[in-house]
């Protein structure tokens, strides 16, 4: 029985030492974030924390790569729109 | 060796030397008033000072005086070319300044009076009232002033367009070309020299910002212009969080200083793109391009202290540059009589970006042999002599 993280609401898998946005692949979940002018999904791309394509609310800090950060068990994962900082907005 | 001449182009009526936004719109006004113009940059556009400043186009941090005079009118030249040429990011947001004591908000009413007397917009906030323009501002605050004719644009965009509407009236821009000496005619410039062509020209403007001291010497003349280097941080992309521009009062006093040691005082403003970019800092260090991480860190702090929000923000990237100062703290803009047919139109300060229409538009008076708008008197290239 392995590990698993929240993601909005869902129960992922994962195995140790695997990153978030793996674990989110792997569970066939293959956009986690949405553009923040055209809303245009967005997921894993260069994989290897370059891009900035796969950020991810973790624990309600947005803008974290999912391709970098480590899967940990009951962590909270959220998906994103835009900024992910939208409640900020004036 | 057989002597291999470089070309040499068809003579141009104004050569302009630097591909900056005070370039460009010297470049901008003289094609468009109907003159054969050259450009030549030893970099790309926007490469050296205007690509390292933030895009201020103030009003509120000029005491009244000649500068206040340029930038006033420099304000509704960036208004005209936002609607005549546009893609720029133009953004009349306005600016706040804040005050975090009351000694501080009384000087800066007393400047704020000052500059209303000499034709500027500015009203009064009190510090209850502050947070209906900036909801994120720290409660404590004690008040401020709001100045509707402060603005913004995306300098580097900004002398792209210039650049591209100039060369639409016939203006021919050589980039990677660095001028490596003047053509004279006795004591006259009449042209420029680069390592692949002679240029020759009825007159040479010199925009190159914070190495126009550079490019005078080339004609033995002496202009006092020194690098102060200032850091900019970049926050990830955010939504609106702050609506104006927004900077503490005493960034008025830090920019009139002759402390050559290092001052900050926070100045925020959001970006079309997304992210806040976080100034101010200035520091006499020669062109040393160090970053240094004290500077960023009190930078971020500044700004933390006026927009507590920003504490859970990441900074995403600093940039920095040289912001070209004179010891009288205004621009050395018009003709040299030091070297006839050399013009100047250089040392804006942290002012360039904003003051970058009205020098363009002046200059080219000069060259057209029209008096000028404004009296070039306090921005004579030999007033330091």
């Amino acid at each position: 029985m392995s590990d698993s993280f929240d993601f909005d609401g869902r129960a992922v898998p994962f195995d140790a030492g695997q990153s978030i946005g793996a674990a989110l692949l792997a569970a066939g979940v293959a956009s986690w974030r949405t553009t923040r002018r055209g809303a245009r999904p967005r997921g894993l791309f260069c994989g290897i924390g370059v891009c900035f394509d796969c950020l991810v609310t973790v624990e309600d800090r947005p803008n974290q790569r999912a391709c970098l950060v480590p899967a940990r068990a009951r962590l909270q994962v959220r998906s994103q729109d835009g900024t992910g900082r939208g409640a900020l907005s004036v | 060796m057989p002597f291999v001449p470089v070309p040499t182009s068809s003579a141009a009526d104004v050569v302009v030397i630097g591909a900056g936004v005070v370039g460009a719109s010297c470049a901008f006004y003289a094609a468009r008033a109907g003159l054969q113009v050259t450009v030549l940059d030893r970099g790309p556009v926007a490469g050296g000072t205007t690509g390292a400043g933030e895009g201020n186009l103030l009003v509120s941090d000029k005491l009244p005086g000649p500068e206040l005079d340029l930038a006033l009118r420099s304000a509704r030249l960036w208004r005209e070319i936002a609607d005549e040429v546009g893609g720029f990011e133009y953004e009349p947001k306005g600016g706040v300044v804040v005050a975090a004591s009351e000694s501080a908000l009384a000087d800066l009413n007393e400047t704020s009076a000052g500059q209303r007397a000499a034709g500027v917009e500015a009203v009064p906030v009190s510090g209850t009232t502050l947070r209906e323009y900036e909801p994120h501002l720290a409660p404590d605050l004690r008040g401020g002033v709001y100045y509707p004719e402060d603005a913004q644009v995306q300098p580097m965009l900004a002398a792209a367009h210039l650049l591209a509407d100039a060369r639409a009236h016939g203006a021919q821009v050589f980039l990677g070309h660095e001028v490596s000496a003047l053509l004279r005619d006795g004591e006259r410039v009449v042209g420029v020299v680069t390592a692949a062509r002679r240029h020759p020209a009825a007159a040479v403007v010199n925009a190159a910002g914070t190495w126009g001291r550079a490019v005078a010497a080339l004609a033995d003349v002496d202009l006092p212009v020194h690098p102060r280097r200032g850091f900019i941080l970049v926050t990830e992309p955010l939504p609106r969080v702050v609506r104006h521009k927004v900077y503490a009062a005493e960034y008025v006093s830090n920019v009139a200083s002759d402390d050559r040691h290092l001052q900050t005082s926070p100045v925020v403003e959001g970006t079309a793109a997304g992210p806040v970019l976080i100034g101010s800092s200035r520091e006499r260090v020669g062109f040393d391009r160090t970053f240094s991480v004290p500077v960023l860190r009190t930078l971020a702090a500044r700004a933390i202290r006026l927009f507590p929000v920003l504490a859970g923000v990441a900074v995403i990237r600093a940039y920095r540059g040289f912001r070209p100062y004179c010891p009288d703290h205004l621009p050395i803009v018009g003709p040299d009589p030091r070297a006839p047919g050399l013009l100047h139109a250089c040392g804006h300060e942290g002012a360039g970006v904003g003051l970058a229409p009205v020098t363009g538009h002046l200059l080219v008076q000069v060259l057209a042999g029209i008096r000028p708008d404004i009296d070039l008197g306090p921005f004579r290239p030999e007033r330091f002599a």
